[in-house]
Parts: structure tokens; sequence; C-alpha cells
């Protein structure tokens, strides 16, 4: 699905580096360094990031500055990250997030 | 643990760089004057910046680069030369950051959140994980702005953006984020995101404009008139539809009063619509440092009050670029200016040059804004002024 990257730009040039592969909902994905994973979804046609809370609509990216809240997902176990502006890892698991995250309650002795 | 600043810059965008890089012109970090504030460059070590000790200019950025939203801009800005006009906003935005990444009286924290400004003075930050506190001297809000949203039904669907969320996904990330767009909005954002969609070899089914004429400058709208998108003044969405995902938009004319005309309305086919309906101020913190907020429609909303100085009506704490009124990146560096000498001004620092820096950078802003398009800031600061001396 590499088509959904711009390869030839008049002003741009995108210098992307080694690929990497992480998961989406448990398949494997193709990524670069220092892309967003907003980014790199979008790259292999994802646009449905999640579902809100009440009449499961499903929600996309908005902003991509990290404000607006839209773009939240699950990412290695951690809910409501902001993807638009979260760089992607080589292996990491991120889901669809359905509604509210759960946080996990951390208890320190 | 406490670190102390001189002067804190919240927002790395282009008025918080140019704010941390004029009060260091101004020999902010280096040799604090003895106001019994701050701290000298002696005792600190200029460049030194661990954690535990003080510095002169800290800047504090949300995001992991510093830049704010110039990094995706790669159109040339207008201006004059002292506003790098004729240079592309990207090229603007990675000269500044690391200019400010090369002057050793300037820390940056980049992926780091402010979190709240306290009544004894003290900021608290997010940073690297931590829970840190500040305490400066000198505070400047350069937050800028959200893009708006607008109600239409299907508003939520996938595919329904902010203009400048597809600038960065096309321009930072080098990512297709659509087929075949509508552009709602034709002010400066909409068209030249739609002309830089075009250049990513992106359709863009036509650009729809609520006004009766485009807002944006001529020099843009010619480009999309070149480019053989439509643009359609007097038209408004209606609705968006698709299942699970933008497939479409319905749309239609409106009359003098905004009302859609009976018998307009049409499908566009389309995968993503691109809202470019203006911008609002990120406010946040100065609504919780106490800031007195005022409602001037011209200055795009709620701003916190402030007066010639940029200084709002909390002592020590100033404001500059969009969070106070939405302007253009041009305007934002010079007030970012304005605002770095002004607080290092009344810490002491730089005494002689500063009011001639001052002068030259209130002449600046005025010649931007002069002429047609900035009417409406000078309506909304001329509010701003009778507000402040009450």
């Amino acid at each position: 699905m590499n088509s959904l990257r711009i390869e030839e730009h008049p002003v741009l040039s995108f210098e992307r580096g080694e690929k990497i592969t992480f998961f989406f909902n448990g398949r494997e994905i193709d990524a670069y360094p220092n892309e967003t994973i907003a980014a790199a979804l979008h790259a292999s046609g994802v646009r449905k990031l999640g579902e809100s809370p009440v009449l499961h609509r499903p929600r996309g990216l908005f902003c991509a500055i990290g404000n607006c809240s839209s773009c939240f997902m699950i990412v290695d176990n951690q809910p409501n990250m902001r993807v638009c502006v979260m760089k992607v890892k080589s292996g990491m698991h991120v889901e669809e997030q359905k509604g509210k995250g759960e946080l996990e309650l951390i208890v320190e002795n | 643990m406490i670190k102390n600043v001189e002067i804190m810059v919240i927002g790395g965008g282009p008025a918080g760089l140019c704010a941390a890089l004029s009060a260091s012109d101004l020999g902010v970090g280096i040799s604090a004057p003895d106001l019994g504030v701050g701290i000298s460059a002696p005792d600190l070590g200029v460049g030194i910046s661990a954690p535990d000790l003080g510095v002169g200019v800290l800047l504090v950025e949300r995001d992991d680069v510093a830049g704010g939203q110039l990094v995706k801009q790669t159109h040339k800005f207008f201006g004059s030369e002292k506003q790098y006009a004729g240079d592309r906003g990207i090229h603007i935005g990675q000269m500044l950051v690391e200019k400010a990444q090369a002057d050793s009286n300037i820390e940056i924290w980049t992926d780091s959140t402010v979190l709240g400004i306290y009544e004894d003075g003290v900021v608290t930050v997010l940073h690297e994980d931590k829970h840190i506190k500040v305490k400066p001297e000198r505070i400047i809000i350069a937050t800028g702005a959200a893009e708006k949203f607008l109600a239409f039904p299907g508003n939520d669907l996938p595919g329904i953006y902010g203009a400048g969320a597809v600038q960065t996904l096309m321009n930072v990330a080098g990512v297709k984020p659509a087929e075949r767009v509508l552009m709602v909005g034709a002010g400066n954002i909409g068209l030249i995101v739609s002309y830089q969609l075009k250049q990513a070899g992106i359709d863009v089914v036509a650009v729809i404009e609520g006004q009766p004429k485009i807002g944006g400058y001529l020099v843009h709208a010619s480009k999309i008139r070149r480019a053989g998108i439509p643009v359609l003044t007097r038209h408004t969405i209606l609705e968006a539809y698709g299942n699970g995902r933008v497939e479409g938009a319905l749309i239609t004319e409106i009359d003098e009063s905004w009302l859609p005309i009976p018998g307009t309305e049409r499908k566009i086919v389309c995968d993503t619509i691109c809202l470019a309906v203006g911008l609002s101020p990120l406010t946040e913190l100065a609504w919780q440092a106490g800031c007195e907020m005022g409602f001037i429609r011209e200055l795009s909303g709620h701003v916190p009050i402030f007066d010639e100085n940029l200084e709002t009506t909390c002592p020590g704490i100033y404001c500059a670029g969009d969070v106070c009124g939405i302007e253009e990146a041009s305007s934002a560096m010079v007030e970012g200016r304005l605002a770095g000498i002004n607080a290092a001004a009344s810490l002491g620092y730089g005494v002689s040059e500063a009011e001639k820096f001052r002068k030259d950078a209130m002449i600046e802003l005025e010649e931007l804004r002069s002429g047609d398009m900035g009417g409406h800031i000078r309506v909304g600061l001329e509010k701003m002024y009778a507000r402040c001396k009450k």
C-alpha cells in the first residue's frame, strides 16, 4: 500500500529511513521511523481509529496537533494515546479504542 | 525541587521562538542585573541546563519538535524582509529552531506540556514523564490556536479533517490523506491547503465559501483558479454522508441571510472534507492563570486582555501570537519578538537597546496590519486597548 506515500513533490523531499513494522488490531503494518502512528495508519489506508463511547460511531483524526482528542487509541495497552503526535515504534501494538479507555490502576507499595 | 528560570516561554511556534530569541538577544541568561531576581551567569555557567540549575530562557513545547505550524508551511511568506518574506514557512521554522538550539541562554524542552500556572508563580510541567515545578520571573504565553469545527450532520465521520491536519499528513509525513477533497472555507488556509493538496497529487473537487467573496489573498486565490479548482462562494455544506467514512457531501447555495436556497442542493462525491473555517486561540492557560479575558470577535474570540507591551492583567505574564488574536505567522513572529523584548526589559536587561527594538517591532506590526486584510485586527486591537485602560 505504498501508493499512499507521496514520492514526488515539487517542493518537498521525504527521507523516510529504514522501514519498520508495527501492529494495528493484530495486523502487521509498514511504517517509517519519525512517522506518527496516525500518519503510518493513513499510509496504509486506515482512517477509522476508534469508536465513540455511546453511539459507537467511528472516530477518525481531526486536528493532528494533539489538541482535539479525536484520535485516542490504545497503544501497548495504554488507552487515550494521541496517535496524531505519538511516534510509531517497531513492534508497537496499536488498537482501536472503543469509547472511554480504562486506565490500569497501578498501586505502588 | 524547583527549577528557577528568568523567562519561561510556553509554546515553541513562531511567536514563542522569536520571544525566546529576542529575550536572549537582550542578554537574558548572560548578565543578570542585580534586581534580586534571576540567576547570573557566574553562578550558573552559561549554557548549563541541568534541571536543578536555573536558566535564562526556558522554552516549553508540547510537540516533539519546536517550530509550531511552520513545519508544514511549504508556501512562501509575504511581508517584508524582516519577517523573512519570500522564504518558505518550513525554512523559516527550521532557521528559528536552529538559532534557538544554538543559543546557550535558551533551554528547549520538547514533548513537554505545561499543566498549570499557580498563584505563587510556580508553573508545573509534564517533562520526560515527570511532574516538574518551574519558577519563572516572567512568563510568555504563546500557545497558538486550534482549528474550528463546523456543525452539520455527519461531521464526525472519519475523513473530516481540519485543513491543517491534512497539511500535516501531506507535508510533514508525506502521506496522501485523500483522493478527492471538498474544502470548506476560502480564507488563506483553505486556499493554501487546496493548492498544496494539488501539489501532492490529490484532487480538490471544490472550495466552498459562505461569504459572498473569497476571504484569502488574491495571490492564493489566483493559484487555485489556475489549478482549475472551482471556488463556490455563498455555498455551505449541509451534510456529510457515508457508511463509516466520508463518501460525499451535500452542499447548497445560501442567500444573504445565510439560509439555504431550496433547489440548489447538490451532491459532491469525495472521500475527504477539509474544514478551513477559522481558528480559535488556545487560551486555557491564560484562563487558568487568572488573566482577565475578553471576547473580541475581531481577534477570533476569547483572548487575554493585554496592554501595548503585550502584558496581561496578571503582572509578569505576557502573551504573543495567535493566543491573543488570530493573525498570520509573520505577525506572530514580530509579536513574539516584542513580548520577549518587553519581558527582558522589565527584568532590567538591555535598557539602552530595548526602546529602539520595541519601536522597530511596533512599526513592523503596524505595517503588517495595514491594508484591507488587517482591518479587523486594527478594530480588534482598538477594542482591546479601550478595554485594557478601564
